[in-house]
């Protein structure tokens, strides 16, 4: 009897035991197939770029950053195309992250969960995955012809604002809801307003997370092509937008606003277009400095959140 | 300092908002030019040097012919640069709404025909093969070189052309298939020439056809197929072959087109188009396209002069030179 109970045991142990074999082996295989992914995925993007970059490499000097097109490859530069691309980036920092956290901050801490708050959300993340030349076609009916703004950075950075809205929604949702309930009863405890609430605390605490959102959306909006092609940017334009800054009083104007621009992926689109390799090593440079500056913005974000996140103790 | 932040991004929200209400100006200094990305590198090495001698500016933009006479017919661009001839429906969009406009020729530029380096058979052809080759009634039945013409090999025969929206398919159709837009659908299309060469560089059964400059630059990696012409001679493109005319019809001349309003107003317009006709020859040769002769830009410049509006092309017209472009124009308008 004390025999069959010790077998039967033992039984259940072996059984056990090659139970949790199995499941470890399982862990291992989703662990290494996981892995593959990454360092495929890591490897591919490594090959794109050191190709551009070896590709490019002779154009990697100070007079391709400060040169206007030319139709010599070898004295043509980005100068029009980067300024462009920093003055449309600031426009859409400008409109699109103020609006954002707003309306981050009123669905989560203020809208009433009906119907319509649901719509909005339903919306807003469907909003994130619309096809970029959508909103390119949008813009084109309403700011450049149905509010006259016209084919100038005002209208790119607008454009590109609409399409990193959503994106910003979302980030600062997800980083409100993480704030912990408590800390608003905290607050709400001493006798803050909502208002009061939302300002010092739930903004305060989810930066990190916002910040995170702006940048990601600012390093895609860097890089669409379609809607700013469709608005009208330009491809040959060998002069700067006036300077937003002035030495004479009121110091700041905003004429540049409403100049014409060109923007890095329409110059780099154009060059590799070009039957001359000269142009095609040009486009190579190009492509390269696009994505250095996109790998910097979203290094850029993840520094920046580990720092806030650091900072805050609950 | 988290509550200064805060305040900082309101007062920049309200001066983002408030400038959406102000209205634009326009700047009537800068000449702007939009249009074909086929002339665009022209465009751009006149404008280059334009900049440099008058600091008069000007923009350049890459809509396509079609996109660039839309922008053209609203009266936003001054110049507009094109692959083919203004078409009818275009003409009467801009007569629409009151924008007259002076038709140019600029350059030629020469369809080559182009195969792989290993094709040793398909060294010249006549229209008509062409015609069999591209003519939607090929579409899933002409797969073979040797249905093309008795000799040719039992080879598989991969056509690779430019997509439905260049002026270059446009031409390529009027001139071998003659009818607009009329091509089987069963063949590699790209916007980007760079890609046909990359597809006829490494297919030993394949044919393209694309821009004159596209075959110069690859000259290593493809082989040009002689085009049987008017006379009844094989001939290659070059920058010879397609001044004299014997490279034909698949020359084709590339125009600009200007808003006649504005020559006459502007003096910065009239300025670059007269730069532009000064140095036409020797920029359209420079970035690879083919310039016509010193007579033919004379006779240009007095057209320009006249500023006789309209243009020449009632009906698609293939193979007309210079002479007659300008004559029909004259006659027609």
């Amino acid at each position: 009897m004390v025999n069959d109970k010790k077998a039967e045991i033992e039984n259940n142990l072996t059984r056990i035991r090659s139970l949790i074999t199995k499941h470890k082996r399982h862990d291992h295989i989703f662990a290494g197939v996981g892995m593959f992914i990454i360092i495929s995925l890591t490897i591919t993007l490594l090959v794109l770029f050191l190709d551009l970059v070896f590709d490019g490499y002779p154009r990697f000097n100070l007079d391709f950053l400060t040169n206007f097109p030319s139709r010599r490859a070898t004295a043509a530069g980005i100068l029009s195309a980067w300024v462009g691309s920093a003055l449309v980036l600031i426009v859409t920092f400008f409109a699109a992250v103020p609006l954002g956290i707003a309306a981050g901050v009123y669905l989560e801490e203020y809208a009433k969960k009906n119907w319509f708050s649901d719509l909005i959300e339903i919306n807003v993340t469907n909003l994130a995955g619309v096809p970029s030349i959508i909103y390119g076609l949008l813009a084109l009916g309403l700011f450049v012809y149905g509010f006259g703004l016209g084919q100038t950075i005002l209208t790119a950075g607008l454009t590109l604002a609409l399409l990193m809205l959503p994106i910003v929604i979302v980030a600062t949702r997800e980083a409100i809801r993480a704030i912990p309930i408590h800390i608003r009863e905290a607050a709400y405890a001493v006798g803050a307003t909502k208002w009061q609430v939302s300002l010092h605390h739930v903004i305060q605490y989810s930066y990190g997370g916002i910040l995170t959102g702006v940048i990601i959306g600012m390093a895609r909006a860097i890089g669409e092509t379609a809607p700013v092609i469709t608005i009208g940017a330009l491809t040959f334009i060998a002069f700067l937008p006036p300077s937003p800054v002035g030495l004479e009083p009121p110091f700041i104007n905003f004429e540049w606003l409403e100049a014409g621009f060109t923007v890095l992926p329409i110059q780099m689109f154009n060059w590799i277009s070009r039957p001359q390799m000269a142009f095609h090593v040009n486009a190579a440079a190009t492509g390269a400095i696009i994505i250095l500056l996109t790998l910097l913005m979203n290094g850029l974000a993840i520094k920046i959140r580990y720092n806030i996140r650091k900072k805050i103790k609950w | 300092m988290n509550r200064l932040k805060l305040k900082q991004i309101s007062i920049a929200t309200f001066v983002s908002l408030g400038m959406l209400s102000t209205s634009s100006i326009a700047a009537n200094d800068i000449v702007k030019i939009d249009g074909s990305s086929t002339v665009y590198p022209i465009t751009e090495a006149v404008a280059e040097e334009f900049q440099i001698a008058t600091r008069i500016k000007v923009t350049v933009g890459v809509s396509g012919t079609g996109g660039g006479f839309k922008k053209f017919c609203r009266g936003e661009t001054a110049v507009s640069n094109a692959s083919r001839p203004i078409k009818l429906n275009e003409i009467k969009r801009c007569k629409e709404s009151g924008i007259k406009f002076i038709e140019l020729p600029i350059a030629y530029d020469a369809l080559s025909v182009v195969i792989n380096k290993k094709n040793d058979w398909a060294k010249e052809m006549t229209l008509s093969e062409l015609k069999k080759m591209w003519e939607p009634a090929a579409q899933g039945k002409i797969m073979k070189w040797n249905q093309i013409r008795a000799g040719w090999p039992d080879e598989p025969l991969r056509l690779y052309g430019p997509g439905a929206d260049s002026g270059t398919f446009d031409y390529f159709t009027e001139a071998v298939i003659e009818e607009s837009k009329a091509i089987r659908g069963d063949f590699t299309a790209s916007e980007d020439d760079n890609v046909l060469v990359k597809g006829v560089s490494g297919d030993k059964g394949g044919i393209a056809y694309f821009g004159l400059a596209y075959y110069e630059e690859n000259k290593n990696l493809l082989s040009a197929v002689a085009i049987k012409n008017s006379t009844g001679n094989f001939v290659l493109p070059s920058l010879k072959t397609i001044m004299n005319g014997s490279y034909n019809p698949l020359s084709r001349p590339l125009f600009i087109y200007l808003n006649a309003e504005k020559v006459k107003s502007d003096p910065n317009v009239k300025k670059f188009v007269e730069f532009y006709l000064k140095y036409a020859a020797e920029l359209s040769k420079e970035v690879g396209y083919v310039p016509f002769s010193k007579e033919e830009y004379a006779a240009i410049t007095n057209h320009y002069k006249t500023l006789q509006t309209g243009s020449a092309y009632k009906e698609p017209k293939i193979g007309l030179s210079v002479k007659e472009i300008l004559e029909l124009s004259a006659a027609n308008n």
